[in-house]
């Protein structure tokens, strides 16, 4: 089997993009799903705002309007956020410590189709008209009684896209246990890559109880069960919980990954070591753990009692103390280093003051009987904002700047990267800044529109104009990507000149293979260290160049996801229809019999050859000198 | 001179005042201006944790700004080459320890708050003559409206909540379909109507709303509930005790007729609203509909739009249109346009305070 990738017809690359196992391409199709749920959720919350800008609006319907604040919520967290960052995750952690590819390639292929296809599954909804409407958080009483299929679409489709991101996040594990490069010790490991292991490591204790309550969720909407109906003997407020288990290490999931991108960008953009790496690692593991013993400050008024509240409102206050320690090693990693303000850093710079004013909001809200008022006030909906844009957003677009030319070999124009940052961050800043204010006069969130007369009009025209403003944002990154892409101008192995860690010291975009040789590591910042001793190449190898194990790429995957699709309407109709119930079993027999094609078909995968490696080498060498 | 000068003075007093204001929002729903003791312990706690954060920004800051200016690659030259530090253990310990220390300032107060808004013990103490000592209604929350219930009074009403001032009001909060979450902004935070179990607390109101821009303090609903929940406003009427007693009392006499404004309205009502509707003020609650005894009363029609006979036969013609997917049926085919104004006087008649 020949590897080198040849030009082919429009349906042999489609073919290859969707047999890949390759962790880079998938990384890139996880980067490219997100993005374009990116789109999707932004032109909701564009609607949103739209229909926010004045008193008594009523360009879109009421229920129309719960619709989009769901879609916009779910389809932001589980289909762009986290896609995203797994699109960074699966391309650049391999390559930082040293792997071919991820422990289970056929997983992670598996894993992208499950996100994409389950986000797929949320969004047909729209065709179907038939929307969920009882926001991201889908609390029982209301998601049992929204009529027709809304919250099933909602439903399944989550349990599809969560059932792909429990898997990558179990494969990361893995690869980062097993696969690290000799010398690679966990305390060498790059900032991001320990971020991505602890993420990973929360994705697998915070996703089964999503899982455990969508099913729930499905039983009693689809099925006939009672276990969150009142009446019956259930409870709603036990979603709320099982919800929240998942969801607030959902939202540490989110923030760790681009704690990591941040901590690379101020290490490389200083040329600078990460200041204090251990109390960095130690803050990151801590957060992770205590991300999991806070999930009930979400439910301060659900009437937990005092008790409760007061003991989950100093564990939430504890939060503060790892995450400070973080901000201020960011701040000594800058001090004293040499300061060079690249796209990258400038969203890195814009970071920190952002999600500092995000974080302390989160104390406020943390102190239980304050939170009284603030909860479900537009207070909390400028608190999360400021955190996942001011946090995880900002991370994305600088991960998408900073690792660019790594991923397709081009230099994304800074001049525009900059204009983007500014519409952005100034945007982001003219629509939430306000929305604290708005919560503390007393407008509830979730609100489809407002009588005039209440003091609320004139900030809410500030914050729908501060959309606009991030919209033209994104509309200049997307036109950045078009030209950089038409002009296609090389870069080479590390483009930023600093770079520290071993995905800077191979081409980019990297072979297949990513390493001729497997590297030694032989420090933090192994690439920092042998330039500084004047080696060149930045990387000293543990092995002599050898044949290279490498699995073929496989369709299974994908078919699997699509039997679970079937299934998913079959299980929706199946009450009102008379093919219901044969698509589900139809579409679960579609699985299973791709699964045990995957079990029964020995695979052993192939070789690159010593001399095809040599021959990559020798071209790369040539091609170097222009 | 002098003179000019302390006008000078007052002018930008007053300037202040009127951006600190406006910064407040408006008296009748703002967190800001709490008009209650649960609302003004929380301003508190927000003022002592807002003083906090603004500390740690500050500090951020500082070092940030500092940072920035002192550490450019532009003034260092291109080719310099920082000490690669590895970190400090005195200063991890200094930004661990100073933050456990300010946690600690916001935790105790939140603690002893938590505590002090969470006691309800005292809804279940009782006079020597066997009497609650305090005022206790119970809630009810409705798709998309409000059920205010005086047990001990032994009288109901709807969408506007009567209270007396300056004494601990307990209230019980449940919900009747899905659930919703009771927030007066003004007077304190709120506490959600869960479907299965009752939740309990209290709040005072220390101020009449009397003189307020509409003369009643603004309630909302804060959890998501539907596509109307943006709609589910009520409103606070707060009256010193004894206007209170004769509020009650009035409320009770309802039970022996009310006014009746128009007679032809009144026989429209027995033919087509009373089977949901109450305008008795005496009795229980629970109803289909939201008790009409004191509607002329009211502030607003159906939570929220004006009160007026326009708005209400408009309610009354397509409440679907007004407020999408409450319970109640459209009449627009169903009463006549003489029918609608009677009706309408009969229910702007319907009043207890006159």
């Amino acid at each position: 089997m020949s590897s080198v990738a040849q030009k082919r017809g429009f349906g042999a690359a489609l073919w290859d993009w969707m047999t890949t196992v390759d962790h880079k391409k998938i990384g890139i199709l996880y980067l490219i799903g997100g993005g374009f749920f990116f789109v999707v959720g932004g032109i909701e919350a564009m609607i949103i705002r739209l229909q926010l800008l004045k008193p008594n609006n009523d360009l879109v319907s009421a229920g129309l309007f719960n619709d989009l604040i769901t879609m916009h919520g779910t389809t932001m967290i589980f289909l762009a956020a986290m896609p995203i960052l797994f699109g960074f995750m699966n391309y650049i952690m391999p390559l930082q410590i040293g792997a071919r590819d991820v422990a289970f390639p056929f997983i992670n292929s598996l894993g992208f189709w499950m996100f994409f296809l389950g986000g797929v599954f949320l969004n047909v909804s729209w065709f179907f008209g038939q929307v969920p409407d009882a926001g991201w958080t889908s609390y029982a009483s209301l998601s049992l009684a929204s009529p027709g299929h809304g919250i099933d679409f909602y439903a399944i489709g989550l349990q599809i896209a969560g059932g792909g991101t429990l898997m990558g996040g179990i494969n990361f594990l893995v690869t980062i246990i097993n696969m690290r490069a000799p010398g690679m010790t966990y305390m060498r490991m790059p900032l991001f890559t320990w971020t991505t292991f602890v993420a990973s490591a929360m994705i697998l204790f915070a996703f089964p109880p999503l899982t455990v309550g969508l099913f729930f969720l499905t039983f009693d909407r689809m099925f006939d069960a009672n276990f969150f109906d009142h009446q019956m003997g259930g409870n709603t407020i036990i979603w709320e919980h099982i919800f929240w288990i998942f969801g607030h290490p959902e939202v540490y999931i989110l923030i760790l990954p681009a704690f990591g991108i941040f901590s690379e960008i101020f290490s490389i953009f200083s040329r600078k070591r990460l200041f204090g790496y251990p109390a960095m690692v130690f803050a990151t593991v801590l957060i992770g753990f205590l991300g999991f013993m806070v999930w009930a400050h979400h439910m301060f008024t659900v009437g937990l009692g005092p008790t409760a509240n007061a003991i989950f409102a100093v564990a939430t206050m504890a939060i503060a103390v790892p995450t400070g320690v973080k901000i201020f090693n960011w701040l000594l990693t800058i001090w004293g280093g040499s300061i060079s303000v690249t796209t990258p850093m400038l969203y890195a710079l814009g970071f920190i003051p952002s999600f500092v004013m995000g974080g302390v909001t989160g104390v406020m809200q943390g102190a239980a009987p304050l939170d009284y008022q603030l909860h479900d006030s537009y207070f909390i909906v400028a608190h999360f904002h400021y955190v996942i844009v001011g946090g995880v957003v900002l991370a994305i677009l600088a991960g998408v700047h900073l690792y660019w030319p790594k991923m397709f070999g081009t230099m994304l124009s800074e001049t525009l990267g900059k204009i983007t940052f500014v519409f952005f961050f100034v945007g982001f800043h003219c629509t939430f800044l306000i929305q604290h204010w708005l919560g503390f006069w007393g407008m509830p969130r979730r609100v489809w529109t407002y009588m005039d007369g209440q003091g609320w009009n004139t900030a809410n025209m500030i914050s729908s104009f501060g959309a606009l403003l991030m919209a033209i944002g994104v509309i200049v990154l997307v036109i950045n990507i078009i030209m950089t892409t038409v002009k296609n101008v090389r870069v080479g192995n590390d483009p930023w000149g600093d770079g520290r860690t071993l995905e800077w010291a191979i081409p980019s975009p990297p072979p297949f293979y990513n390493f001729t040789q497997t590297p030694l590591v032989r420090g933090l910042d192994t690439v920092w260290i042998e330039k500084q001793e004047g080696n060149a190449t930045g990387l000293t190898f543990a092995e002599p160049v050898t044949d290279i194990h490498m699995p073929h790429g496989s369709i299974i995957p994908f078919f699997m996801s699509v039997g679970l699709f079937i299934a998913g309407f079959g299980a929706m109709f199946h009450q009102e229809t008379s093919w219901g119930l044969p698509l589900l079993i139809f579409g679960l027999a579609w699985t299973f019999v791709a699964m045990a094609m995957r079990s029964l078909k020995d695979d052993l995968g192939y070789h690159v050859t010593k001399e095809e490696i040599q021959r990559d080498v020798n071209n790369a060498s040539k091609g170097g000198q222009n | 001179m002098m003179k000019g000068l302390k006008k000078w003075r007052l002018f930008s007093l007053l300037a202040v005042l009127t951006v600190f204001l406006a910064g407040c929002g408006q008296e009748e729903l703002s967190t800001l201006l709490p008009a209650g003791q649960v609302g003004k312990d929380q301003f508190k706690l927000l003022m002592l944790a807002s003083g906090i954060m603004l500390f740690v920004i500050l500090v951020v800051v500082a070092i940030y700004v500092v940072a920035l200016i002192r550490f450019r690659r532009s003034k260092l030259g291109e080719d310099f080459i920082p000490e690669q530090v590895e970190g400090s253990h005195k200063l991890e310990l200094v930004w661990t320890i100073i933050p456990i220390i300010l946690i600690i300032i916001l935790a105790v107060p939140t603690v002893y708050y938590t505590y002090k808004l969470g006691d309800v013990k005292a809804m279940e103490e009782v006079t020597d003559d066997g009497k609650a000592k305090h005022l206790v209604v119970d809630v009810t929350a409705k798709l998309y409206w409000w059920e205010f219930e005086y047990p001990e009074l032994g009288i109901v009403t709807a969408q506007e909540l009567v209270v007396p001032t300056k004494e601990k009001i307990y209230f019980n909060l449940k919900a009747a379909d899905v659930k919703h979450s009771f927030w007066i902004p003004a007077i304190g935070g709120k506490m959600d109507t869960n479907v299965e179990n009752l939740n309990k607390f209290y709040l005072t109101f220390d101020k009449e709303s009397e003189g307020l821009k509409d003369g009643v303090f603004y309630g909302k609903c804060a959890e998501l509930c539907g596509p109307s929940h943006s709609l589910m406003d009520f409103k606070v009427k707060t009256l010193p005790r004894d206007e209170f007693n004769a509020w009650a009392k009035n409320m009770k006499a309802t039970e022996d007729g009310n006014n009746v404004a128009n007679a032809a309205g009144e026989e429209v009502f027995k033919q087509s609203c009373i089977g949901c509707h109450a305008t008795s003020g005496a009795g229980e609650g629970g109803t289909q509909g939201p008790n009409l005894a004191s509607f002329g009363d009211r502030n607003r029609v159906a939570g929220f739009l004006k009160h007026n006979e326009e708005d209400l036969k408009e309610w009354i013609k397509n409440p679907q249109k007004v407020k999408p997917g409450n319970t109640m049926p459209s009449f627009e085919n169903q009463l006549s346009e003489q029918e609608l104004d009677d009706l309408a006087e009969y229910l702007l008649g319907l009043s207890v305070e006159q």
